[in-house]
């Protein structure tokens, strides 16, 4: 990209847990850049080590081997306080004996700034996040939202060179965190530093990130705007983790030939040699239903959700088939139909 | 029913209420009043002696031979010298206390209970006893009388029969009435906040000095209130470790109910005694209704 240095920088960490027989190997060798003012989203399941990552980069973990730099510096020796970072936790953590603006002045405050400045700067920072109203309530008086912008404004109050946010928006309802993303993004742009985001909500990380990594098992399996995460998964577990996709198990059968379990032949694997197990991917809406189409199916179930409707079908070998048509296309259940499977939709992976 | 449901309110609190005033109310109510009557002369108390606030004003003036009134400091000195020890030894629980409970807290869940019982052992044993193994601990020929002269190098250091001892004594007598109640504060900490203060810039003692003690203030309120109440009532501690020399308020009261037979005075001592406890909890809870207040 530049020369200038990525706002973070991640070189080969490892870390584990515990010892001898119990030790949890949580990150493998894992290393990556995330430029400034990017919104980077660590995003996988459970264990996958992203939280694990993100407060590594805090400081809360002491890493195994490798090193962390935050604005070409190195900081894996320095304890969380001296880092140029703030975080925004899982479960907010205000300081329930403070007052909302008292918590968004803490961290000015331990920067010995006049009086005036603190207050100043507090403010701003409320005002930004629209809470100035609520100033002198206690965190236990606000509602989960409320403590969530409350949790934003107190950690970019010190004005870090990269928020880190551990599923910030786990805690709230579907409508508001609809509400926070949007004013997540915007925040981002307003206050122009980094974010790096975890989550294992695909859409929320699709929604958000300029980028995304795609994490399992302690390692980064993808890196990718949302768009090529999506499109073109390099991975069989990225695929299936990032939104709805149609895995069909099939046989390379010739040059450029896939036999699908289900009996049909389709143009697809090139490259894997003949013989070889593959996993032929295709998302619903990629897929088309088509009079002639090489896959023969049975509707079982129609849902109309008024932009589109969803069909699942079942296959010759009584495999699911996910498919995603225009409103309009309604076909009865249980009644037979083709579905074409575009080449350049598909993606194969090796089993 | 509207009828009953006093009746029936009455019935539950009516256990209570008599308990508290039979075994509270009334023995107050004579200890007040015989602070008020004259010394007698076979048993503590003279029942037919005009009553007068005499014994309140023995503890601070004293009657000269013509019968006017000169200052007498000390008693004055007793009770100051008592609000010192107890205050000190309150304050001294706290420090030490308080990392303690903490260490604590930040145990494994099995080895807890260990420490916690570690912690309560010392309850299985009679005060009496406990003061006098530190008595054999601080003597002159013992080995921590030793260590300390070996390394003091002001002359010798004389670690019995001295206040320095009686704090040494009340402090390991009621330090687990501090540490008890505050780790049942840091048991129930959320470690997340320690975090997000060490995240927001602030170093191990200003997270300390600002989360986690103001945090930790009912369980350091509690602890002290345990700890200064009866401290600044013991006797035997001061007594013993004292070696009779510095006399406590315990003390006091004890010798007029005891040597002296001059329970009237006793009484008066105890009555301001009790006054002082008071004034404490209600500057506690007054400072504790502004604390809450101004944030």
């Amino acid at each position: 990209m530049n020369s200038a240095p990525s706002a973070i920088a991640v070189r080969s960490v490892s870390k584990s847990f515990g010892r001898g027989d119990a030790m949890v190997r949580v990150l493998s060798d894992v290393s990556v850049e995330i430029g400034v003012r990017e919104f980077f989203t660590l995003l996988g399941p459970s264990g996958c080590g992203k939280t694990t990552l993100l407060r590594l980069i805090a400081g809360f973990e002491e890493l195994d081997s490798g090193d962390i730099l935050i604005d070409g510096v190195r900081v894996d020796h320095l304890p969380p306080f001296r880092r140029p970072v703030n975080t925004v936790f899982q479960s907010y953590a205000l300081f329930p004996h403070l007052t909302v603006a008292q918590n968004v002045a803490f961290a000015l405050e331990l920067q010995d700034l006049p009086r005036a400045e603190v207050r100043r700067r507090a403010g701003e920072a409320l005002e930004m996040v629209r809470m100035g109203a609520l100033a002198a309530r206690k965190p236990a008086e606000l509602s989960g939202g409320q403590q969530q912008r409350v949790a934003l404004a107190r950690a970019l109050a010190p004005r870090p060179k990269v928020l880190l946010l551990d599923e910030p928006l786990s805690a709230l309802d579907l409508k508001l965190r609809k509400e926070m993303q949007i004013e997540l993004k915007q925040l981002q742009a307003e206050a122009g530093i980094t974010f790096v985001f975890v989550t294992h909500d695909q859409e929320e990380a699709l929604t958000l990130s300029d980028r995304i990594a795609v994490m399992q098992g302690g390692r980064i399996l993808q890196l990718g705007t949302p768009r090529e995460i999506y499109e073109r998964p390099a991975h069989r577990f990225v695929a299936d983790f990032i939104g709805e996709i149609n895995l069909l198990e099939g046989q390379v059968s010739g040059h450029g030939k896939v036999r699908l379990d289900c009996g049909a032949e389709i143009s697809a694997g090139a490259g894997q040699a003949a013989g070889a197990r593959v996993t032929v991917a295709i998302r619903p809406e990629r897929a088309r239903l088509v009079r002639g189409g090489v896959l023969q199916a049975e509707v079982t179930h129609v849902a109309y959700l008024g932009t589109a409707t969803i069909m699942q079908l079942r296959l010759a070998d009584g495999g699911p088939f996910l498919l995603r048509a225009a409103a309009d296309d309604l076909p009865a259940i249980g009644g037979r139909v083709q579905v074409d499977l575009p080449s350049d939709a598909l993606q194969v992976f090796a089993a | 029913m509207s009828g009953t449901a006093p009746l029936r309110r009455a019935g539950l609190v009516g256990p209570a209420l008599v308990t508290v005033l039979v075994l509270v109310g009334v023995p107050l109510c004579i200890m007040v009043w015989v602070s008020l009557l004259g010394r007698g002369t076979t048993i503590g108390v003279d029942w037919q002696s005009v009553p007068s606030l005499a014994n309140y004003a023995r503890l601070i003036w004293e009657e000269d031979f013509d019968g006017t009134l000169l200052f007498n400091p000390t008693y004055l000195s007793i009770l100051w010298r008592s609000v010192w020890q107890a205050a000190a030894t309150t304050a001294i629980c706290v420090l030490v206390g308080l990392p303690v409970a903490l260490w604590m807290a930040s145990l494994p869940r099995g080895l807890r209970n260990v420490v916690i019982l570690l912690v309560t052992i010392p309850f299985w044993t009679n005060l009496l006893v406990r003061n006098y193994a530190w008595l054999i601990i601080l003597r002159e020929d013992g080995a921590v009388s030793w260590a300390v002269n070996a390394l003091w190098p002001f002359g010798p250091v004389q670690l019995l029969y001295n206040d320095t001892a009686i704090l040494i004594g009340l402090v390991y007598s009621f330090l687990p009435f501090m540490i008890l109640p505050l780790y049942a504060v840091f048991e129930k900490f959320d470690w997340r906040l320690l975090e997000a203060a060490y995240d927001l810039g602030a170093n191990r003692w200003r997270a300390l000095r600002r989360v986690i003690i103001p945090l930790a203030m009912p369980g350091i309120i509690a602890g002290s209130m345990l700890v200064f109440i009866p401290s600044l009532g013991s006797f035997v501690t001061a007594a013993l470790l004292g070696g009779g020399k510095s006399m406590m308020m315990g003390n006091l009261i004890q010798m007029q109910f005891g040597q002296s037979r001059n329970w009237p005075f006793g009484a008066a001592i105890s009555v301001v005694l009790l006054a002082l406890m008071m004034l404490v909890l209600m500057g506690i809870a007054l400072w504790k209704k502004r604390a809450e207040q101004s944030t």
